[in-house]
């Protein structure tokens, strides 16, 4: 018999880092954006020009991916929390990867044909 | 732990944990505690207007409309959606800050908790005012 130690496959402490080092980018990139807005004059100021400005268009593409990466840890965690049946949590958590995948297929679709 | 072995080892009745159920909890709770379901609520929130909002960005990418353009309901829901969108962002920052360790003192966090609330609603009305 091999005897083995069961304790986990350790995914908790590596989603606990991977919800935390998203939010941190998301904070970063938030106040990238307040002020890439208010270094845009006003007369031209439309949520456009600030998604088009350099750079902008990786870093909106990269803050939608890791929003919706740190999206699937809270709501996995919610669905942990409070719903009880197993079936129903399965259903839930695999209904919750789907549409976030879908998210952010759909953020890069519009990220891309923005144009210059 | 300690607890339940000392009241195995005296003979008295385990001092069990108590079970608490999150869904019966009254909002009658103190400020950290508020702030703390906020931040679920308001994440849970985002979650499900994710697809409003990706529409709201397609809309403004490719016909440029502004948010001025938009109805009272979609200005009011796009409003609502921003301050749960800044308090989530406040609130998380106190989090990342009480996971450091910084601030866990019992005073020290009712006073963030409170500043997370008012630095929320003012910021979600500056930024209001701007794009409208």
């Amino acid at each position: 018999m091999v005897k083995r130690n069961v304790v986990g496959a350790h995914y908790g402490l590596r989603d606990w880092i991977a919800q935390r080092a998203t939010a941190v980018y998301m904070v970063l990139y938030s106040v990238i954006f307040v002020l890439v807005s208010l270094a845009i004059p006003s007369e031209h100021l439309s949520l456009r020009a600030v998604l088009t400005a350099p750079c902008m268009r990786f870093l909106t593409l990269l803050f939608f991916l890791t929003l919706c990466y740190h999206a699937w840890i809270g709501v996995r965690d919610i669905f942990m929390d409070y719903v009880k049946p197993l079936g129903l949590r399965l259903a839930l958590h695999v209904a919750a990867i789907l549409v976030l995948i879908g998210y952010a297929a759909w953020a890069a679709k519009i990220l891309l044909l923005l144009g210059a | 732990m300690s607890q339940s072995t000392a009241g195995a080892s005296s003979g008295k009745p385990k001092a069990r944990p108590k079970y608490l159920d999150l869904r019966q909890l009254s909002m009658d709770q103190p400020i950290p505690a508020v702030v703390s379901i906020m931040h679920r609520i308001s994440g849970a929130a985002l979650f499900l207007f994710l697809p409003f909002l990706l529409c709201m960005l397609e809309r403004e990418a490719f016909i440029a409309a502004t948010a001025a353009s938009l109805g009272v309901i979609a200005k009011l829901l796009l409003l609502a959606l921003l301050f749960a969108y800044v308090y989530h962002f406040c609130a998380g920052i106190r989090f990342l800050l009480l996971d450091k360790h910084i601030g866990v003192e019992r005073e020290a966090a009712r006073l963030s908790a409170k500043i997370v609330l008012g630095a929320s609603v003012v910021l979600t009305l500056l930024i209001g005012v701007k794009v409208w």
